[in-house]
């Protein structure tokens, strides 16, 4: 098995599609770039909002750790509980490959349900961030309140694997600033959460 | 500079009337652009030549100036340098060229670039295309701001009119002129008169800046020039070698002349008057019979007579004796002036007339207007018979004279014969070359038929208005004009340069610069040397 193979589609759409991670609490960080493949496509997304819940949606998990000594100790007296949990993410979509050539704008088709989801090497990392159009995605996914920290996260973690971290930044704070010239407030929170 | 034909930026506004906006690309540094400079925009029919006039910063959103990044915050900073703030320039295109590589010969741009036409520095080849290279005719007189190539001005076409150098004292006015002058003793067919109140063009000069000394035209080109004294003392005791003693006569002077010296000698309206009554009463010797009437009663008979009243005769009289102290001024001249001057101009040398001592105001009117009308006669005359019969016109002249304002403003331009000459121009082959410090004091009739101005820094509104009257982009000229370097830039406009110009004066006064006239002037380099270090003995 690929390790890095860490969960499955379970909901999608063409601009997003929500994963279910393999392992309880094994989300990849947020703002990190995921993949999935659908026929000769792979669709490329950033890890936005995710979160942990009991399977049954009517039914909400009950506390159960007045007795244990530590948080870890209740998984182990209750190991059902592994299987009642689950973790998801939303990952927002941000372009797609085909061919190997890249293309940072929304896929021909959403990814499938139980398509699975891999997280990308630092080199597929590099490649994809070789140039800023997803920067417009982003700003434009409606996920108001922490689309802007978003933002900045991915570029954040995408400056990780850069040879020059600070050149990279700066070139996608330009291309920041020229999308949101006409709003320096935004633009200014942006940039100031993505300086190292 | 290395960075040749590199892209600016591209072209986002603009109109015929006032120029085009440039936004600058983000790797062009706004602190690297200098009014003045060149630029070739690369239209999609034509390329455009132009300046730049201004350089400006731009926000695409004004709540950066509200709060722009704390100074500590470098990363921001650099982050919207050229994104959301961005540098500008405002070009005014001079010059179209064809695809052919032809110059449009109008003095006018009639149309802009298109949107996002790309802007680049001009090549020295593009500016070599507009104002030709150095040959017979051009004189190399500088170098465009920023650039080695030289830029060179058409001399023939420069004499055929009037002009003026301009610029506030101090700014090299008078360098500049003897670098123009030296170009068309080598480069024009017309001789040159110049009334050198300062005697700094027939010999040497000093610059200013240690003081130290500057060959003049004689040293440079004895065999065409002759320097003319009035002040034969002081010109040997500068060890000038002069070649004629000017001496003028009381009968040489005409009342217009005392006329032009109204406000120099503080005489009444009357007074001037009364100069032409005196003049029918009297002849030609009038000054001197009207300085030897005596206090008696048959004077005042006489003056009753010419309907003068006593107080103006005496207003008169006073002014009359003050001529009367010039040195140079005598009952009898031994040797006609002009004529001999006009020998030495006919022959094609040129002629300097030194001041001496004289330097007052009232000598220089006196004797440049005197002298300048009674060669003008002449060669009016010349000209007219040159165009009865077949014969040749007479050379080209060319009067040279500092403090113009004072025979150009509008109260006297219209009697001064500088004033004609300005006006008439090159109808009878005279044309001025004025030197100034207060344009605006000259007869603004007088500064729109000069042909082509050539201007230090001035800073005086009035003065920068009354220059630039007339020229097209006049407000983006007086940017570049009010930024030029205090000394040794000037900016070129009119009628010999196909488009303005800001140049960086071409050297003088250095061994270097003698050696480089004497190159241009077609003599062996060797010979030349020799002569430039005979000169330095």
């Amino acid at each position: 098995m690929n390790e890095n193979k860490i969960a499955e589609v379970i909901q999608s759409s063409t601009a997003s599609f929500i994963a279910e991670c393999y392992e309880l609490y094994e989300i990849p960080s947020f703002g990190s770039l995921v993949k999935t493949s659908v026929d000769s496509n792979e669709i490329f997304g950033v890890v936005a909002l995710a979160g942990t819940g009991g399977i049954e949606p009517g039914r909400r998990p009950v506390a159960r750790g007045k007795e244990e000594k530590t948080a870890d100790a209740v998984y182990q007296t209750s190991p059902q509980l592994l299987k009642l949990l689950r973790s998801e993410f939303t990952a927002v979509v941000v372009g797609y490959s085909n061919n190997g050539k890249i293309y940072q704008y929304l896929p021909p088709q959403p990814a499938h349900i139980h398509g699975f989801v891999y997280s990308c090497t630092p080199e597929e990392v590099k490649q994809f961030a070789a140039s800023f159009g997803f920067i417009n995605l982003l700003t434009n996914t409606g996920q108001a309140g922490n689309s802007d920290e978003m933002i900045a996260t991915v570029l954040r973690e995408m400056s990780r694997v850069q040879d020059n971290p600070h050149d990279f930044l700066v070139g996608a704070g330009k291309a920041l600033a020229s999308l949101l010239g006409g709003d320096y407030q935004r633009l200014r929170n942006i940039i100031g959460r993505i300086t190292l | 500079m290395t960075e040749k034909n590199t892209v600016l930026g591209s072209v986002v506004a603009g109109s015929v009337e006032h120029g085009v906006d440039v936004r600058l690309d983000t790797q062009t540094s706004v602190e690297d652009m200098v009014v003045g400079r060149y630029v070739t925009i690369e239209g999609k029919k034509q390329r455009f030549f132009g300046m730049i006039t201004d350089i400006s910063l731009g926000v695409t959103d004004d709540s950066i100036t509200a709060s722009p990044p704390s100074a500590s915050d470098q990363f921001i900073a650099e982050v919207l340098d050229g994104t959301a703030t961005y540098g500008a320039l405002h070009v005014l295109p001079l010059k179209t060229i064809s695809p052919a590589g032809v110059v449009d010969e109008a003095q006018t741009v009639k149309t802009i670039p298109s949107h996002f036409a790309k802007v680049s520095l001009s090549s020295e080849h593009d500016v070599e295309l507009i104002f030709g290279k150095e040959d017979e005719q051009r004189f190399f007189i500088g170098n465009p701001l920023d650039m080695e190539m030289k830029l060179c001005l058409d001399l023939e076409t420069f004499v055929k009119r009037s002009n003026g150098v301009f610029g506030k004292s101090g700014t090299g006015k008078t360098f500049l002129t003897r670098i123009l002058l030296i170009g068309m003793l080598q480069k024009s067919k017309a001789v040159n008169l110049i009334f050198d109140m300062h005697n700094e063009y027939g010999w040497e000069g000093t610059s200013e800046s240690g003081g130290r000394k500057v060959k003049a035209l004689k040293q440079l080109f004895p065999e065409k020039v002759a320097v003319f004294t009035l002040d034969e003392e002081n010109s040997r005791r500068r060890g000038v070698s002069t070649d004629f003693t000017v001496k003028i006569g009381y009968e040489e002077i005409d009342p217009e002349d005392i006329a032009l010296l109204r406000e120099t000698l503080n005489l009444t309206e009357a007074a001037t008057e009364a100069v032409y009554q005196l003049r029918r009463r009297f002849g030609k010797e009038w000054i001197q019979k009207a300085l030897d009437l005596a206090d008696s009663d048959d004077t005042k008979e006489l003056l009753a007579d010419m309907n003068i009243h006593e107080s103006t005769f005496q207003n008169l009289r006073r002014g009359l004796a003050t001529i009367r102290r010039l040195p140079f001024i005598t009952s009898r001249a031994p040797v006609d002036a002009v004529k001999t001057m006009l020998e030495y101009l006919d022959r094609g040398i040129n002629v300097v007339l030194e001041f001496g001592r004289f330097r007052d105001i009232t000598a220089y009117v006196l004797v440049a207007n005197m002298l300048a009308r009674r060669i003008y006669q002449r060669y009016q005359e010349k000209t007219e018979f040159a165009m009865a019969g077949n014969v040749a016109t007479p050379t080209p002249l060319v009067i040279t004279i500092e403090e113009a304002h004072k025979f150009l403003n509008p109260e006297v331009a219209p009697r001064t014969i500088f004033g004609t000459i300005a006006r008439e121009m090159r109808k009878y082959n005279v044309t001025l070359l004025v030197i100034d410090q207060r344009p605006s004091a000259i007869d603004e009739e007088v500064m729109s038929q000069l042909g082509t101005k050539v201007t230090c820094l001035l800073d005086n509104e009035r003065d920068i208005d009354s220059v630039l009257a007339g020229v097209s982009g006049k407000n983006e000229l007086k940017i570049v004009l009010s930024r030029l370097a205090p000394k040794q830039q000037a900016l070129i406009f009119g009628h010999a340069v196909p488009m303005p110009v800001p140049i960086k004066v071409r050297d003088w006064g250095s061994k270097e610069s003698y050696a480089e006239f004497d190159r241009t002037r077609g003599r062996a380099p060797a010979q030349a040397k020799k002569d430039i270090e005979d000169l330095w003995k």
